[in-house]
């Protein structure tokens, strides 16, 4: 997994203004980097769903947010999402960690996120990245990918 | 008071302030109120308006009224911890009619029995109000909405079945563009 401080440093590279999170195991230790970062402000939310309105009024407010949360709270905020990408058809960006992506893929994990992660994404008509194996270069690029997209966009990181 | 009364105190003190409007508040607001700073989050998700004003808050700095519903409200409970935890000039607007107005008049779980104003203390808000008469509404309005964010008020209407799902004043690609056109200048 990249470094905290190193994940950081590319979102501010990359032009985000705001990150609104609920953070997972994998995701949580880029907190301290986050909370010290002086060009990202860091918004937490109560729920997934409300994550991505607030995104939507800081994106209609000029801001350029990204949203992190695992994909158990993807599954949580599907209306959220079909509004602020089908209805307001906002560049909404977000960086989703994909819990036991890595074991589901050796076969090792009787977790059923992986399975349903990509599918439900496919079903909303939300494109996506997927980075099974999260070094820093391949996040770096990813998450200009991500900013640079011109309309919404998820980046997955195999957990 | 009823939900158009209570709308009409809200809009001669609207200032220049960004106003979104929610469900059976997007069929009242555009006659009262229909400048490129007023933003009927119509279609919505339902329970999100609080927080995409919580969000248009936060990017422009400027003031902010949020109108949700009770229903809308409490899909979206923890949305009031979120406001009172992150410093803005918004107001959060609770139209509370006891009911699912835009599909018919059905009963919202608790109607009538629900103390928003302790919710609101307890998600921590400083600065709550309370008014279910018109007349000390328009009294204190001014007081409400100039003070320092965030603010909750609670404004307890008459519940009013029989009105049709209300439509927005124009399609949301508009209302966005002369929002950001509003906000540059």
């Amino acid at each position: 997994m990249v470094e905290p401080k190193a994940a950081v440093s590319h979102l501010e590279a990359a032009g985000f203004t705001h990150v609104v999170w609920i953070p997972d195991s994998s995701l949580g230790p880029w907190e301290s980097a986050l909370v010290a970062s002086q060009k990202l402000q860091l918004i937490r939310p109560c729920r997934e769903g409300e994550a991505i309105g607030i995104a939507a009024g800081l994106i209609l407010g000029g801001a350029k947010p990204v949203v992190v949360i695992q994909c158990t709270g993807l599954f949580e905020a599907g209306d959220a999402l079909r509004n602020v990408v089908h209805d307001l058809k906002l560049p909404l960006k977000l960086i989703v960690g994909v819990r036991s992506y890595q074991a589901h893929l050796a076969g090792k994990s009787t977790d059923n996120c992986p399975a349903f992660t990509e599918p439900i994404l496919r079903a909303w008509q939300l494109p996506f990245t997927i980075l099974p194996d999260v070094d820093d270069a391949g996040f770096a690029a990813a998450t200009w990918e991500l900013a640079d997209a011109p309309a919404a966009w998820a980046l997955l990181l195999g957990e | 008071m009823t939900h158009q009364e209570a709308l009409t105190v809200l809009a001669a003190h609207r200032g220049d302030r960004i106003v979104l409007t929610t469900m059976g508040s997007v069929g009242i607001w555009p006659a009262l109120s229909d400048t490129p700073l007023d933003f009927a989050y119509l279609p919505s998700s339902m329970g999100q308006g609080v927080a995409v004003g919580l969000g248009l808050a936060l990017a422009t700095g400027r003031d902010v009224v949020a109108i949700t519903g009770d229903g809308s409200l409490l899909m979206n409970l923890g949305s009031l911890v979120t406001v009172a935890n992150h410093p803005t000039n918004l107001t959060v607007v609770l139209i509370d009619n006891g009911l699912y107005e835009v599909t018919g008049g059905q009963d919202v779980v608790g109607a009538r029995r629900i103390n928003y104003e302790h919710l609101a203390y307890a998600a921590g808000f400083d600065r709550v109000y309370i008014f279910a008469d018109l007349e000390p509404w328009q009294k204190k309005a001014a007081e409400v909405l100039s003070g320092p964010g965030p603010t909750f008020l609670w404004l307890e209407v008459d519940g009013e079945r029989g009105h049709k799902t209300p439509s927005p004043p124009r399609p949301m690609a508009e209302q966005i563009q002369r929002l950001r056109v509003a906000l540059a200048q």
